[in-house]
């Protein structure tokens, strides 16, 4: 059996730098992509009564865009000789990548390291990729 | 489709002439009147009069006492059905407390529905809707009125009404309508008409219908011109004293905005700032009455003084009885059936979980929001007492004498200016947004109402909304007295029509809870975290 490495995915420059180089380390040491797709979401947010009703809806349509931005990649991922799976999720972004590498048995996890780690906000809340470091079971892999 | 379109308008047009004629008769007063006065009395006048004049009839018919007493029926009907309901289920609210908590915390929600509308969130919404200027204004009216006394029976009123809320909310779940895109509709108007459908018996859809008026009446009244009453009370209080109808017009553009122009920005920010306000609100409560520890015990014991002897309050007993009932229903709508409209949207594949839940409600907003109100219009002595006796003052009008000399959400503010002098500001604030985002969540339900009756359709909601905003201005520039008898009035007839109802369905939530009890039991529902 293959090892397996996630990675994080969204649609931006970063993820694709983050995708590539893991898709290289993967060639070489036959290793399969779990590629995850993180809606931010928390169940303690505030709707109003009109966002309660359509819920449902827009989480079809939420689910149906993120899967139709990550599918094409896989497939080009696979043709380009390594498998590549989809794995689309609600939460926050740290925490289902972790959730996913301790379910899949990973021994990677690599994710893009988006804007500049200087900026004020994420200086006050953290960014994903450090959250990511202090809560991940396996390695990870921050790509510049 | 068309068929049911013109159905539709049809009855619109009846609506519309059926309200015309409602308020005919106090336009062509107000028009006799004005022409009458040599100097035509002012908007806000002529506004209140033809208020008082057209609602009048109604507000005497929900409020008349039993024959040869002061004791209204409405309240009775109220109490005796969260008691039934309180008997029926065997204490639910305590029972099903813990566990209501775990559901909350997301203990037993599957991680495979993250992104669907969670217990917290329908919890939450449902309780912006509630917890508003009842819990500030309300309880206000209900100490003024019905002295210290009327708290030990709104905590009652609030303890009971959990198990009304219990029962509507489970039916508001199982019965709501689903549609192929993945919206859902529940509420009263739902269960009545499915519910008595599959136990066999005549009468749902009428109810339906009749409960759809009363709620379209009681998304005027309460969740609208109360609102705009008091918020407008709560500005002039502080910039000095204006004609209600510009605040009135004012709001009216910013909901019609929000209604009408879809501005969801403005809604999402005030349903994130509500919940903040609401803490904040607790915590200087809490603060007074830290501050003033050494009167707690006094406070209580006034509570409990004044729940029995009444304490020299207008009707005494009974008349601090009648309060705390009457303000407990307005502010925690158990019975009501408003909250089953909000709590249908969430995904559970048990309904009866949406019941624990919602039981919650009248817990945080009347026997821990409104019970703090008081507590620090007790504590901070704002009911004038006569030293000699130990009783209060009662004014001229029926209510106590205050110090400050306010009422309503005046005396509110006044409790908690007393230890911070800057608190009216913030409370201002809060009540501005308490007020919109009770507007806000009425008129959808209302809404929920109306298409109930008319239809869907962009037409037939345009009306609704319109007709919504044309009450803010109402509401805004009328006196409180008419305001308030009218709002409870709707909201009451609402509990009629609802209450009637949930007796004949109640047997289907007994099936449900136990079914789920003995699941949860056998540790066939258990915990995903």
């Amino acid at each position: 059996m293959s090892a397996i490495f996630v990675v994080g995915y969204a649609e931006g420059e970063d993820s694709e730098r983050a995708l590539n180089f893991a898709l290289e380390r993967a060639r070489k040491g036959d290793a399969e992509i779990r590629l995850v797709f993180v809606l931010e979401w928390s169940p303690y947010s505030f709707l109003t009564p009109d966002e309660l009703e359509t819920r449902h809806k827009r989480r079809n349509e939420e689910l149906a865009r993120a899967t139709a931005v990550v599918e094409p990649v896989a497939k080009k991922a696979t043709e380009a000789g390594v498998k590549t799976e989809t794995i689309v999720r609600y939460g926050h972004a740290a925490e289902v990548l972790c959730e996913v590498a301790r379910e899949t048995g990973a021994v990677q996890v690599f994710v893009g390291r988006g804007g500049s780690s200087s900026n004020l906000a994420t200086r006050l809340f953290g960014s994903v990729s450090g959250a990511l470091v202090q809560a991940s079971p396996v390695p990870v892999t921050v790509v510049p | 489709m068309s068929s049911v379109f013109r159905r539709g308008h049809d009855a619109l047009f009846q609506v519309t002439v059926a309200l015309a004629l409602l308020f005919a008769p106090a336009l062509a007063m107000a028009q006799e009147q004005a022409a009458d006065a040599a100097a035509p009395a002012g908007m806000d006048e002529q506004i209140n009069q033809m208020f008082a004049d057209s609602t009048g009839w109604f507000v005497t018919f929900i409020f008349s006492p039993f024959p040869g007493t002061s004791f209204p029926w409405i309240v009775a009907w109220l109490v005796v059905a969260a008691t039934v309901f309180t008997v029926y289920f065997g204490l639910i609210q305590f029972r099903a407390f813990p566990h209501s908590i775990a559901l909350v915390k997301g203990d037993y929600s599957d991680p495979n529905d993250a992104g669907e509308v969670s217990h917290f969130q329908a919890l939450a919404t449902a309780l912006s809707g509630t917890v508003g200027l009842g819990n500030i204004a309300g309880v206000a009216v209900a100490v003024g009125i019905g002295g210290p006394g009327a708290t030990f029976w709104m905590i009652l009123a609030g303890l009971l009404g959990m198990a009304s809320k219990f029962t509507e909310c489970t039916l508001g779940v199982k019965y709501r309508n689903e549609y192929e895109d993945g919206t859902v509709s529940g509420g009263p108007m739902y269960y009545l008409t499915k519910g008595f459908a599959a136990r066999g018996l005549f009468g749902g859809r009428f109810l339906a219908i009749l409960f759809s008026i009363f709620c379209i009446l009681g998304a005027f009244g309460g969740g609208n011109m109360f609102q705009a009453n008091q918020a407008h009370q709560q500005i002039a209080g502080i910039v000095g004293d204006y004609p209600g109808w510009i605040t009135g017009v004012v709001f009216a553009v910013i909901v019609f905005a929000v209604i009408v122009g879809g501005l969801k920005s403005i809604a999402s920010v005030t349903e994130k700032i509500v919940p903040f306000m609401g803490v904040m609100y607790v915590g200087a409560a809490l603060i007074i009455i830290l501050m003033n520890a050494d009167k707690i015990g006094w406070a209580f014991g006034q509570i409990i003084d004044g729940a029995f002897t009444g304490l020299g309050v207008a009707g005494g007993l009974v008349g601090a009885l009648i309060q705390g009932f009457r303000r407990a229903a307005f502010s925690n709508e158990a019975g009501v059936g408003s909250a089953a409209i909000a709590h249908s949207a969430v995904r559970t594949k048990e309904p009866i979980t949406e019941g624990f839940v919602s039981l919650l409600e009248p817990f945080i907003d009347t026997v821990i929001i409104c019970t703090m109100t008081a507590l620090v219009i007790i504590i901070t002595g704002q009911l004038a007492m006569d030293a000699e006796t130990g009783l209060y003052i009662v004014g001229e009008n029926g209510a106590i004498q205050t110090v400050t000399g306010a009422s309503g959400v005046g005396l509110t503010s006044a409790a908690f200016e007393s230890a911070f002098s800057w608190f009216p500001y913030i409370l201002a604030i809060a009540v501005i947004l308490f007020a919109f985002s009770t507007m806000i969540s009425w008129s959808y339900y209302g809404l929920k109402a109306w298409t109930y009756l008319f239809g869907e359709g962009k037409f037939t909601e345009i009306v609704f909304k319109v007709i919504f905003c044309i009450f803010v201005v109402i509401g805004a520039a009328a006196n409180l007295g008419p305001v308030i008898d009218f709002s409870d009035a709707a909201i009451f007839a609402m509990a009629v029509v609802n209450i009637f109802g949930l007796y004949f369905l109640m047997p289907i939530v007994k099936e449900e809870l136990n079914s789920y009890l003995s699941r949860l039991k056998s540790g066939e529902i258990r915990k995903f975290h």
